[in-house]
């Protein structure tokens, strides 16, 4: 039963109530249910324990059954971790669960078999989470509580102090003293263009108005990023405090939305939930806390196209008409929705809220670089040994995000680029593997920040059908209004498509390096702004490559079918690894020791042997190689 | 009044016009193609770009059809970076109207006479500017015609492709269509308008004196219901007879 809070002082009396109904010795079990583990079978996991809690007799008193957000490492999910221990266990099946409730639970002991170990070192157990080195280097500020808490039960939240840096900015703060103490915070808009959140309120605060809107963005439509994703589903009550502090600081915003694809069935019933929890307990809607400070927050689903994601076609979404960009010579935070003053936010930038406010600012500026204060979340995929969610402070380097947290390239491959910002980042390659990740430094080098999506790439991944490829997705997703960027983009395409099939000349790489200067300047919004920054980046670092297709009609990393033959090499021993993997049946195996044949009218030059050879017995020869 | 400099001459101009319109005014020409007083500006076709630098130190290409005029904005409407983006989309749009024999001619003016891009094969006239989607929505009323889909399979479309129910027929997409991608020919009692994805036909109603078939039936329905006072006798007559 829920009794809505009649003064601000409320709060921290029904945080003592909460910790002191929960018993401190109760264990708590913990199984991640984000959207990762999930697919991977996290909910029959759950199903399995809460079955075999009540057969084994364990009590809620001994064990408590926690369904929590995304825990990061979603390769290694279902994910349990057992509190207080924090005992981390990977892959956990159904099957595992009597025993875990047996041994674990009720024993105390821990499973060795369900323990992760780091890859290549079968041996040395990690028991403890924090001594996981994916674990180990990131620093979580706003993941902090995604996997200790119940993203559908506020009570978590306020136990945690949750909901108490707003009672704080409500009792102790003016509302241009909330905006300075952003501003000084240095925190930048986490959603790709790291404006400075701070002044962005504070030029809709100044615009008149008496009918101001905030919004948080959570449309995510970079298809390798989820942070949104996880935050909202794992800890949504923290962006509602995040969008209540910043409705508080503009003024004269009485409505907020939430944009949400609506792909995200998890982050969109969350995000109900929360807000229905909040507003039963007063924290939402009208008189929160009794201060007079109103706000209702609602929701919006969004179709997930890629291009809704941009603010001004986030707001005519919203308005109802149909999602496309506007030119924006007068500032959304002057004349957003409906014509208003409005605060476009990105849902990690408004995580990031409450954590100031709760920590302080000086703690805050303590953490990142002199241009770009915090941690940022990225998503780490691609050819790396750990992929999942890392939040790391800024300035960390992009080689201790790929090698240590990421545990480097698998397969004894070897590092080629990492793509940072999503589709219209850019490619960067292995010397600037020292840069220090932040805002600046990453466009400085021709990349970007953008949501955070860092894709790893080895010495199989073609850096021209690498950018063909995003090209492409952006061409998709690009909304055609505007000539530069709907038709760019396919000359674009058509330029690379013709390099890769080895039909190309030298001059095209000139053409194309001017029609992408066009295509960054010319276009109406920043999807066609920033679409050219794969190829002009992998040009830049990769020319060669580049040069390699057309000249040699070659394509190094096997990758360019039209362009490439695989052969065998004399040193292979008959290891029989390709002959398993090869999909049409074109390796013949010659018996051991004795190198297999691939037949080349059979071979569809999938590269399957290629990826599992690490021997270095397989070739990469051109097709108008005569040898 | 506010004071904006232009090609290195001030000119005087209101705060909040665009800078086409300051243009215009004094007989500087940027080519447009998205641009037409009817409807509002969209800044979609980009050919009109211009290179402006602001008092406060801001410096960048925008569209004039759009950007609004501050005291001490410097214009340059035709250098190099301009030229540079026109000849560009100029060449695009070569590519993707190869028929258009006005963006062929825009083209020529700005030196472009052949694109190095492939030459669309289907390739048809339309430069997907908006205006015919923008002024049957913001000058008729109706929303006949709208673009459907994303991308390079953007195009003008009536919904479903075959439902022509809410067209009556007016014509003002055909005339406001700077390439001609939209047609029409009145035959035999018959309005026809050819859009490049679908040819709609409708019965005109023939003037009671002349004979002359000068106004499409949808459209006297149209002005029908949407005027109260107004009775079918009205449309007896053809302007023409009328005066
Ligand atoms: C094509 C395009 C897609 C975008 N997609 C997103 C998105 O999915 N999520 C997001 O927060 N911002 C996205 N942005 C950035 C937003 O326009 C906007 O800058 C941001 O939400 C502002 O929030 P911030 O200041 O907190 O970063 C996109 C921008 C462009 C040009
Ligand atoms: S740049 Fe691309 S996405 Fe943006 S308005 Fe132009 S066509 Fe649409
Ligand atoms: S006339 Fe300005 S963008 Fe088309």
């Amino acid at each position: 039963m829920i009794t809505r809070l009649n003064a601000t002082q409320e709060l921290e009396g029904l945080r003592q109530q909460i910790l002191a109904s929960r018993n401190q010795d109760t264990l708590r079990i913990t199984v991640c249910c984000g959207t990762g583990c999930i697919a991977q079978g996290a909910k029959k996991v759950v199903e399995a324990f809460k079955r075999e809690l009540s057969a084994q007799n364990v009590n809620a008193e001994v064990a408590e059954l926690k369904e929590t957000g995304c825990h990061g490492f979603c390769e290694q999910g279902p994910i349990v971790v057992i509190r207080p221990q924090d005992i981390f266990y990977k892959k956990v099946q159904v099957e595992d669960v009597p025993k875990i409730v047996a041994r674990t639970i009720i024993n105390g002991e821990v499973m060795e078999r369900l323990l992760y170990s780091v890859p290549g070192n079968k041996k040395e157990k990690c028991t403890q989470e924090s001594q996981i080195p994916f674990y180990a280097k990131q620093e979580r500020v706003v993941f902090k509580n995604n996997a200790y808490i119940d993203p559908t039960s506020i009570e978590d939240y306020i136990a945690v102090g949750g909901y108490a840096s707003l009672v704080k900015v409500l009792t102790t703060l003016q509302s241009q003293q909330v905006i300075d103490t952003i501003i000084d915070s240095g925190l930048r808009g986490r959603g790709g263009g790291g404006f400075p959140t701070g002044w962005k309120w504070q030029s809709s605060k100044d615009a008149a108005g008496d009918i101001k809107f905030v919004v948080c963005n959570c449309d995510e439509g970079d298809p390798g990023a989820f942070m949104d994703r996880s935050i909202m589903e794992g800890n949504p009550h923290l962006v509602l405090e995040g969008m209540l502090i910043a409705a508080y600081a503009v003024g004269n915003v009485s409505e907020a939305y939430i944009y949400i694809r609506n792909e995200y069935p998890y982050a969109l019933k969350h995000a109900y939930k929360a807000i229905e929890d909040a507003k039963a307990y007063g924290l939402l809607g009208d008189n929160i806390l009794s201060t007079g400070f109103n706000l209702d927050i609602k929701i919006c689903r969004g179709g997930g196209a890629f291009v809704c994601g941009e603010s001004t076609a986030l707001m005519a979404s919203i308005e109802g008409k149909v999602g496309e960009p506007r030119a924006k010579y007068v500032h959304t935070s002057e004349k957003g929705l409906w014509g208003r003053p409005t605060v476009l936010n990105n849902v990690e930038t408004l995580a990031n809220v409450p954590v100031i406010f709760e920590k302080g600012v000086e703690w805050y500026k303590s953490i990142g670089t002199e241009g770009s204060k915090g941690t940022k979340v990225f998503a780490l995929v691609g050819k790396v040994n750990n992929t999942g969610l890392v939040e790391v402070p800024m300035g960390i380097s992009l080689r201790e995000v790929i090698m240590d947290i990421g545990g480097g390239v698998p397969n004894k491959k070897q590092f080629k680029a990492v793509q940072t910002g999503g589709p219209s980042g850019g490619c960067l390659p292995e010397s600037k593997l020292d840069l220090a990740v932040d805002f600046d430094e990453l466009t400085k080098n021709g990349s970007m920040m953008g949501s955070g999506a860092m894709v790893v790439m080895d010495e199989r991944n073609c850096m021209v059908d690498t950018a063909r490829y995003f090209i492409e997705f952006l061409e998709e997703e690009s909304c055609g209004k505007c000539t530069p960027c709907r038709e760019g983009l396919r000359a674009i395409r058509n330029i690379l498509m013709d390099i890769c099939s080895g039909k190309a000349e030298l001059e095209d790489i000139d053409r194309l390096e001017k029609l992408c200067l066009a295509v960054t300047e010319g276009s109406l919004c920043q999807l066609g702004g920033t679409a050219a920054n794969p190829v002009l980046s992998s040009l830049k670092y990769f020319r060669s490559e580049y040069e390699e297709h057309i000249t040699n009609k070659y394509c190094r990393a096997g990758v360019c079918k039209d362009l490439i033959a695989f052969y065998i090499k004399d040193n292979c021993p008959g290891c029989v690894l390709c002959y398993k993997a090869c999909p049409t049946w074109a390796i013949i195996y010659n018996g051991k020791g004795v190198p297999v044949t691939l037949i080349q009218d059979k071979c569809t030059k999938c590269g399957a042997c290629l990826d599992v050879c690490n021997l270095d017995a397989l070739e990469v020869r051109s097709v108008y190689d005569n040898r | 009044m506010i004071t904006v400099n232009i090609n290195g001459k001030d000119y005087s101009a209101e705060k909040d016009e665009t800078v086409l319109a300051v243009a215009k005014r004094n007989f500087i020409y940027i080519p447009t193609f998205c641009h037409n007083e009817a409807v509002a500006d969209y800044g979609s076709c980009r050919i009109c770009m211009v290179e402006i630098w602001t008092k406060k130190g801001k410096n960048k290409l925008v569209t004039a059809c759009l950007f609004p005029v501050e005291d001490g904005l410097k214009v340059e409407t035709n250098n190099e970076r301009v030229l540079f983006i026109r000849k560009n989309i100029a060449e695009l749009l070569l590519a993707k109207c190869p028929a258009s024999a006005e963006v062929a001619e825009i083209a020529a003016q700005l030196g472009v006479y052949e694109t190095k891009y492939r030459i669309e094969k289907d390739g048809n006239k339309c430069i997907l500017c908006a205006l015919c989607t923008r002024v049957c929505d913001e000058v008729v009323g109706r929303k006949a015609i709208s673009l459907v889909n994303r991308g390079i399979n953007r195009e003008v479309a009536i919904p479903f492709y075959d439902n022509a129910a809410a067209c009556i027929a007016c014509g003002s997409c055909v005339y406001i269509c700077p390439t001609n991608a939209i047609t029409m020919t009145d035959k035999d009692g018959i309005r026809t308008i050819t859009m490049p994805n679908c040819e709609m036909k409708f019965a005109l109603r023939k003037c009671n004196s002349c004979g002359r078939e000068w106004i499409p039936e949808k459209q006297v329905k149209y002005f029908l219901s949407s005027a109260p006072g107004l009775t079918i006798e009205e449309f007896d007559l053809c302007q023409s007879c009328r005066k």
